[in-house]
């Protein structure tokens, strides 16, 4: 006998993420949800940031870690107050679920909170997927890994409001065709803005962090 | 790379989709509906489904998978077609604005449940 059930598998996840997003539009907090594969340069692109963006944006940070690294560390030398999660909760190491933000955001009063920025754990696949009551979504990608990285990984780029191309400081030493990276990232998501700065030197910086302004801006009114 | 937690979700919702009258009565079967845009692997979610339904109320289940393709409808003109390929706009008029019609499932449609035996049924 057939038993329709009709249920969305990451039902939970997606329950506890409208949680969330009623909780911070309550409390009037942004939700950024940064994705990458590992080492593009999420934690130093985002202390870059925060750096322009206190103390006028108040910030604070959720960092998603395999193992213990230093990022939790690195990026609270920006004042902003950090929390390190592991991510083991939910049956693998690969990416933020909903539930695990909403106990992680318990640590901040969010009342003096104006965007929570979530570095999610390096993974082009499975963050993608994964609702945790986010504003928007943005993926860094570096020139360091192939052009083809938003080919090979749509979803990603798809459900990415904003990408942000990094190190572009070494393409003078790469066969890297940067061109070509962002007509693939256009292919992929039509119209979506492409960020192209180097963490390190801060080249290009200003209209990523000017983007990111706005964003949190319209959240207020 | 997640599929082990999917399959525990899978396995949960099989189990409590299990009608209070037919509790007891063996799951033969679990159907999912799988985007192509999902990140899930079908081989390796069978194979976690396997171990984690074996000491579960379905154990025994099979686990079917349908594959649904991407597809998308313009905004601009209207034309709905199938993507195959990483191409996100409208091959007819070019248009960018275009939605998602399907691709992105992760969804349990139906479960399979032995019927009791005659014998079996309780009465009411
Ligand atoms: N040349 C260059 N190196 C960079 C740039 N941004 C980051 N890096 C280097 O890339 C490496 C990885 O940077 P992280 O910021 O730790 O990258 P991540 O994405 O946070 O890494 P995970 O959290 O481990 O996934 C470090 O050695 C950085 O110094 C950049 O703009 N240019
Ligand atoms: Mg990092
Ligand atoms: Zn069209």
């Amino acid at each position: 006998m057939e038993i329709k059930v009709v249920r969305k598998v990451l039902d939970v996840n997606n329950t506890i993420a409208e949680q969330n997003r009623k909780l911070f539009a309550d409390k009037n907090v942004f939700v950024l949800n940064v994705m990458s594969s590992p080492g593009s340069g999420k934690t130093t692109m985002l202390g870059k940031t925060i750096g322009r963006l206190m103390p006028e944006i108040r910030t604070a940070v959720i960092v998603g870690d395999v193992s213990t690294t230093n990022d939790a560390d690195r990026l609270a030398k920006t004042g902003a107050p950090v929390v390190q999660v592991n991510t083991d909760a939910f049956g693998g190491d690969c990416h933020l679920a909903a539930h695990v933000i909403a106990k992680a955001a318990e640590n901040f009063d969010l009342a003096e909170v104006d965007l929570l920025i979530v570095e999610n754990v390096g993974n082009l696949v499975c963050p993608a997927e994964f609702d945790i009551g986010e504003d928007a979504k943005i993926v860094v990608l570096s020139v360091t890994e192939g052009e083809d990285k938003p080919l090979k990984y749509p979803l990603m780029f798809r459900v990415c409001d904003a990408a942000v191309l990094n190190k572009i400081d070494l393409l003078p030493h790469l066969d890297y065709d940067k061109n070509e990276a962002v007509r693939n990232i256009v292919q992929i998501h039509p119209g979506i803005p492409v960020f192209e700065i180097s963490a390190c030197t801060e080249a290009g910086m200003e209209p990523w962090v000017i983007w990111l302004k706005e964003k949190v801006k319209e959240k207020h009114v | 790379m997640h599929e082990m937690g999917i399959a525990m979700q899978v396995v949960e919702i099989a189990a409590a989709s299990i009608p209070e009258h037919l509790k007891g009565s063996r799951v033969q079967g679990v159907y999912l509906k799988i985007g192509k845009l999902s990140s899930v692997v079908p081989d390796s979610l069978r194979f976690c489904f396997d171990i984690v339904s074996k000491d579960s109320a379905i154990a025994g289940a099979t686990l079917y998978i349908e594959e649904i393709p991407v597809t998308a409808r313009c905004k601009s003109c209207d034309h709905h077609w199938t993507i195959d390929g990483p191409a996100f706009s409208c091959p007819r008029c070019g248009s960018a604005t275009i939605v998602l019609t399907s691709g992105q499932e992760l969804d349990i449609a139906s479960i399979e449940i032995e019927e009791k035996p005659i014998g079996d049924q309780e009465t009411v």
